[in-house]
């Protein structure tokens, strides 16, 4: 079943808050191989002038993860998650994440394309902090494989 | 420093040697339990030629060498990829990624770094580049 065009300009409620916290930030470094200070040691991230560690920059990508969930429970959207290969990701930044952000995401869906028997679903998830300016920008279009 | 950037210069490479291990680590701190990542059985029934490594963990780690040579994670200003092919983890012997950064364009404040991402002798990631502000002096 391909993802229905409709969707195209679907913006979604702004997720739940996601605490970003210390020790996840920490899980998150060791994991994509981030050995900069600033990731690990709230002191070296403090003398950088940084509230506390720095989120590597694939985190929002963590962020984001309530957003896909809406896409996927969104019944009229159609999309078959057991179909969907990751195509390209882009992150867009206002500032670096650090820990202690409250973050929200708000998803809009920009493109929804078909492309032999494929569907190209793009969708822009604008990441704000508690006072409402923005951090980040995830643009991810997944990729959703035909009936072969 | 930045004054002395030129288009094609090499800013920083590295490898980066991943096992199941790394892809368990990576599905943790994500949130991303696809089995596809960790279960043979699985991967195989959906037609792959193994375990993958998540595009996600590619993407985080490619990153890092230039994060290193900024000297300040808040240097990034932009980051984009495309995942064009899978990185095959095997149970035993792992996979080695590989990242050469180099300047791509210099802009009126920014330096475009482009990413050369391979596994084996294949390009894993396309069109993988990062806008910057170049390190301090």
């Amino acid at each position: 079943m391909p993802v229905n065009p409709a969707i195209e300009g679907r913006t979604y409620p702004p997720t739940a808050p996601y605490l970003v916290g210390r020790e996840k930030v920490r899980e998150f470094a060791r994991a994509v191989f981030a050995t900069h200070p600033t990731h690990l040691d709230p002191e070296a991230a403090q003398a950088a002038g940084y509230a506390d560690v720095v989120a590597p920059a694939t985190f929002p990508i963590v962020v984001t993860a309530a957003t896909l969930d809406q896409l996927l429970g969104d019944e009229e959207a159609g999309v078959d998650f057991t179909r969907v290969v990751h195509g390209d990701q882009r992150f867009a930044y206002s500032r670096p994440i650090v820990a202690g952000d409250e973050l929200v995401a708000t998803m809009t869906v920009t493109s929804v394309k078909a492309l032999g028997g494929h569907s190209m679903v793009t969708s822009e998830s604008s990441i704000a902090d508690a006072s409402g300016a923005h951090v980040v920008t995830a643009t991810s279009t997944l990729v959703v494989r035909g009936d072969e | 420093m930045s004054a002395a950037l030129e288009v094609g210069q090499v800013v920083a490479e590295a490898s980066f040697p991943l096992t199941r291990d790394s892809l368990v680590r990576y599905a943790g701190a994500s949130g991303d339990f696809n089995p596809i990542h960790y279960r043979d059985d699985v991967a195989s029934a959906v037609g792959l030629p193994g375990v993958l490594a998540h595009g996600m963990l590619t993407m985080g780690l490619a990153v890092q060498p230039v994060v290193d040579w900024l000297g300040d994670p808040g240097r990034v200003l932009d980051y984009q990829v495309k995942f064009t092919r899978p990185v095959v983890v095997d149970p035993e012997t792992g996979a080695v990624v590989s990242v050469v950064a180099k300047v791509g364009a210099i802009e009126d404040a920014a330096v475009r770094v482009d990413l050369t991402v391979t596994f084996g002798d294949q390009t894993v990631l396309g069109k993988a580049q990062v806008r910057v502000l170049p390190p301090a002096e």
